[in-house]
């Protein structure tokens, strides 16, 4: 079966250490900040200005003047801090973020990423994803595996605009987790139940598959 | 009061000297910590064929989206625009030039565009579309593009607190783009929620320095919200 939203943001969250600062994308990456392992500390950025961000806030609670990257009210986490976005972007580019979560349309094995445009179609912008792609080394791009209609979304080169070069060493999707290493998706675990041939099915990209690849654990 | 009282007495005199064609950066994220009242003036204003810079454009009904309606904007340079439908009706029919630019390449520039550094080497945005063009340049090893500083005509901004010099406070996230976008205004521009009178505010508290502000007025606020977000108590 493939993961579900949730299922995706439990194992994203399985990537947290102790005392990892880190930013997390809109959609799924969000999400993981529920599934946050116990006894780890984690210390969670929005690139609007804020380092700490608390739960969404109680009714009464609402502030207009706290938000995060995603316009949704939050709130401050204790030993929250709060900086310009000049400030927020040097923590980003200047490699201070442990951990960078985000998702995408498209990865290749050359470890491209494209996430922000659809020429003709959908012209949003990059936000600050071109940034925290090009400023973290530890970065774990969620997405689907493949389209509705089957399309593999792991290719061998992206066909869409890029929001990255050479950046992405690994990609956690609802059918596998992978890492780009030498120019290869290096299958590393297996969603349950979703076979080592069904992912290769649904892998455009060149594959390496060792000889044994575990399923997800989750708790 | 002495040269260096930057209040203005109405929104009238706060954008005087605005013409056609001039460049404006603006504070804000989303909605949050917009200098509302200010794009509202340029509304009633009329000015046109505008170049706005600014993280994101507003909403099809509040923020610099208003500015779209009777097509004030003729480039906008911003990071994220997928608010606004009117924006994106714009830009698709090519009445909008538009400039996508990275978040944090934006803050960047704006902040070195105040202080004085004409340019500046990044790696966000090599190899992509926004590099296209650009001088590339490899530092131990690595590939960055040389991206050029941003200044305006006017900058726009909102703070939440500030003394009559012009030394500001800002709250919460509302603080985002403000401050650089306050140092790269050729005529700075800044509305808050209060003013107080010189001395009241601790100078270690000050977020920046009143240097930078040409202008200040006080206004009231609506503070709209794009995502309500909340959990259950």
């Amino acid at each position: 079966m493939a993961l579900t939203r949730e299922q995706l943001a439990q194992r994203v969250a399985q990537e947290f250490q102790d005392g990892y600062y880190i930013n997390l994308g809109i959609g799924i990456p969000t999400l993981a900040a529920n599934y946050i392992p116990e006894g780890v500390e984690v210390m969670l950025q929005s690139e609007n200005g804020l380092l700490g961000m608390g739960p969404f806030p109680r009714e009464d609670e609402v502030d207009p003047d706290l938000i995060n990257a995603g316009k949704q009210t939050v709130t401050m986490a204790r030993g929250a801090s709060i900086f310009s976005s000049a400030d927020s972007f040097a923590m980003i580019r200047g490699g201070h973020v442990d951990l960078t979560v985000l998702g995408a349309f498209e990865v290749d094995c050359q470890g491209n990423i494209a996430s922000y445009m659809v020429p003709g179609k959908l012209i949003k912008g990059m936000g600050g994803a071109m940034d925290l792609v090009a400023g973290a080394d530890n970065i774990i791009v969620t997405m689907t595996h493949a389209s509705k209609h089957g399309e593999s979304k792991l290719l061998n080169e992206c066909t869409l605009p890029l929001t990255g070069k050479a950046c992405i060493k690994r990609v956690l999707t609802d059918l596998a987790l992978l890492d780009i290493e030498d120019g290869s998706f290096i299958l590393r675990e297996r969603a349950p139940g979703v076979s080592v041939e069904e992912i290769a099915r649904l892998t455009a990209g060149k594959l390496v598959v060792p000889g044994h690849v575990p399923e997800m654990q989750f708790a | 009061m002495s040269g260096f009282d930057k209040v203005v007495g109405s929104y009238e005199e706060a954008m005087a000297g605005l013409e056609d064609n001039m460049t404006v950066i603006s504070g804000g994220f989303g909605l949050c910590g917009i200098p509302e009242n200010l794009i509202k003036e340029i509304r009633r204003k009329g000015t046109r064929g505008l170049t706005v810079v600014s993280n994101n454009c507003g909403t099809d009904k509040f923020g610099l989206g208003v500015l779209l309606v009777d097509r004030q904007i003729r480039k906008m340079v911003a990071s994220y625009v997928g608010e606004n439908a009117l924006f994106e009706a714009q830009m698709m029919s090519g009445e909008l030039e538009v400039e996508l630019t990275p978040q944090g390449t934006l803050a960047e520039k704006m902040r070195a565009g105040g202080a004085g550094i004409p340019a500046f080497y990044t790696a966000t945005g090599y190899g992509t579309p926004v590099g296209e063009g650009k001088e590339v340049r490899q530092f131990k090893g690595r590939h960055y593009i040389l991206e050029e500083a941003i200044q305006g005509d006017f900058a726009i901004a909102k703070a939440w607190k500030a003394d009559r010099y012009g030394n500001l406070v800002f709250r919460k996230t509302a603080r985002n783009f403000n401050p650089m976008a306050i140092t790269a205004g050729k005529i700075a521009v800044v509305e808050v929620e209060e003013i107080v009178e010189v001395g009241a505010l601790d100078p270690d508290e000050i977020h920046l320095p009143g240097i930078y502000v040409n202008r200040l007025i006080q206004g009231t606020f609506e503070k709209h919200i794009e995502q309500r977000t909340v959990r259950s108590a």
